[in-house]
């Protein structure tokens, strides 16, 4: 699988857009002069790490489908270890965590390298469902059995189910898209994390009312309305590298934006819940993995299945 | 030659594995990483502690940096041996000692003599009881009469536990941090007890906040 045409635009096109945001985070550090401006400061910090994950995936993309599963697979075991981090196992879970850890991850992953949709789409949900709470038991510790089953449970679901519905796109038969499956990824996450940066930058610019205050204080009606509408063009114009219609591409990016912010909720209310703001400190200015992927882990199996559903014959 | 080559690669190997499986960062909230004669001390739950400390270390504080060891379990032959005299330079102590007749304190005060830095672990030895913190022995008060003017800086690491935990051979990832306090100041006429509570207080504010555990 080379690099389709269509990624060479694209990419200085993203390029073009960080140069663009990190001029104007110069620009604010430059005139807020010596005093340190901490939204300032983290937005810079955004801008470079987001350097560094577009550098990522490019070089991921030379690499064709080894190079995204292999990616996305780290990104899995980074996510997973933050999510199992904040959970409360105990002793009696150590051989279910490493399950999920040294065979879990593994084998879903090679499960999507050689394509065996039957059994991906499945092996988690379904066997590993079953299989984590016999290895555990097997230990003999009762003590909030199901609290900690079903922690290492979503852990599996969340980090490495939903993640490897990203490089799963590529194992897609999409009439007249050959050789261009890569672009789907891109469009995806693009889309996605477009929708988390212009909320992020609409609710910053406009936002007043909130839209869950018990569940996150930066969650803005402005940015959730700004961010999904300019997302959803960005989508629509981003149809050429698709195999939708831009109207079809629209509707594809509206769900999979809403589902992003959906996701973004529900992780906020886990981070409430254990008491923490962020998952980890792994990526400068964002947070963890998690902070990071927690939309896209929500999108990318219902675009993944809303285009199985309706492209693949 | 040989040795010391094998040495410095296998401390970088342990301390990228350490960063690998545990993702460890330090938090330097009561002190900066300076070039002081200081005694780190931390809780003891794991044989991968004072490796973890180690490991967040800049690299011109690591060569400096020496942990204080059991002799029965990082001093003999085969790998643990190379590991606790090789790679970590380890002061090693025998806690069984009396019999031996050198007092193993006086083997720790030498080598800040010398002007190293330790990891010191001041509850003597693992703990394995689920008790966060088990009571301090007397050695770090010991330290903190003999050489004053060391910076004594309370350690809290955390999760590690639960990366290993006892009786297991194998690892799982999880996240770590190791949490760097003010230095415990020498106060005139504090009495032992007194020290060893301030200290190990010290240390245990450290501790992340509990969740529903």
């Amino acid at each position: 699988m080379s690099m389709p045409r269509e990624a060479i635009p694209l990419f200085l096109g993203l390029g073009a857009v960080l140069v663009v945001a990190t001029l104007i985070g110069q620009i604010l550090k430059w005139r807020s002069g010596a005093q340190v401006n901490p939204v300032v400061e983290n937005l810079n910090e955004r801008v470079f790490a987001w350097w560094v994950m577009v550098v990522l995936i490019g070089v991921a993309f030379l690499f064709g489908k080894a190079g995204v599963v292999l990616l996305f697979a780290f990104a899995s075991f980074a996510a997973l270890r933050e999510f199992l981090t904040l959970t409360h196992t105990r002793r009696g879970d150590h051989w279910a965590l490493m399950v999920a850890f040294f065979i879990g991850i593994p084998v879903q992953y090679y499960l999507v390298w050689i394509e065996w949709y039957g059994l991906y789409s499945i092996f988690i949900p379904v066997y590993g469902f079953l299989m984590l709470p016999i290895v555990s038991v097997i230990r003999g510790d009762t003590t909030r059995f199901l609290e900690r089953i079903a922690f290492v449970q979503w852990g599996l679901m969340i980090s490495v189910f939903c993640v490897s519905h990203i490089p799963a796109l590529l194992t897609l038969d999409i009439p007249g898209f050959e050789g261009k499956k890569l672009l789907l990824v891109a469009f995806l996450v693009i889309v996605v994390q477009g929708s988390d940066v212009l909320q992020y930058v609409f609710g910053k610019l406009a936002g007043r009312h909130k839209v869950a205050p018990s569940l996150s204080p930066s969650k803005t009606w402005e940015g959730l309305v700004g961010g999904v509408a300019s997302a959803t063009a960005l989508g629509a114009g981003l149809w050429w590298i698709t195999p939708f219609s831009p109207l079809q591409a629209a509707a594809m990016a509206l769900v999979t934006c809403l589902m992003g912010f959906l996701g973004g909720l529900v992780f906020s209310a886990i981070k409430r819940d254990r008491g923490v703001k962020d998952w980890g400190r792994m990526i400068e200015g964002h947070g963890g993995m998690l902070d990071r992927l927690d939309s896209v882990i929500f999108a990318a199996p219902v675009f993944f299945h809303l285009t199985r559903f309706w492209f693949v014959p | 030659m040989f040795t010391r080559l094998a040495a410095r690669l296998t401390a970088m190997s342990v301390a990228g594995f350490a960063r690998a499986l545990t993702g460890v960062l330090p938090n330097w909230r009561g002190c900066l990483p300076e070039a002081k004669q200081r005694v780190y001390f931390a809780n003891h739950t794991s044989h991968g502690d004072f490796v973890l400390i180690w490991t967040v270390l800049p690299h011109s504080l690591r060569q400096h940096t020496r942990p204080v060891a059991a002799l029965d379990y990082w001093g003999g032959a085969g790998i643990r041996g190379f590991i606790g005299r090789e790679v970590f330079n380890a002061v090693l102590v025998d806690r069984r000692a009396g019999s031996t007749g050198q007092d193993p304190v006086s083997v720790v005060v030498n080598a800040l003599t010398e002007g190293a830095s330790l990891i010191f672990f001041p509850e003597g030895t693992r703990n394995t009881t689920g008790e966060e913190l088990l009571p301090f022995k007397s050695g770090l008060y010991r330290l903190a009469q003999a050489r004053p003017e060391v910076e004594f800086v309370p350690v809290w690491i955390d999760n590690i536990s639960r990366v290993m935990p006892k009786g297991e051979f194998f690892p799982v990832p999880l996240l770590c941090s190791v949490t760097f306090g003010a230095p415990v100041g020498n106060r005139d006429g504090e009495d032992k007890t007194a020290f060893l509570e301030r200290a190990r207080s010290a240390l245990l504010a450290l501790k992340p906040a509990e969740q529903d555990r």
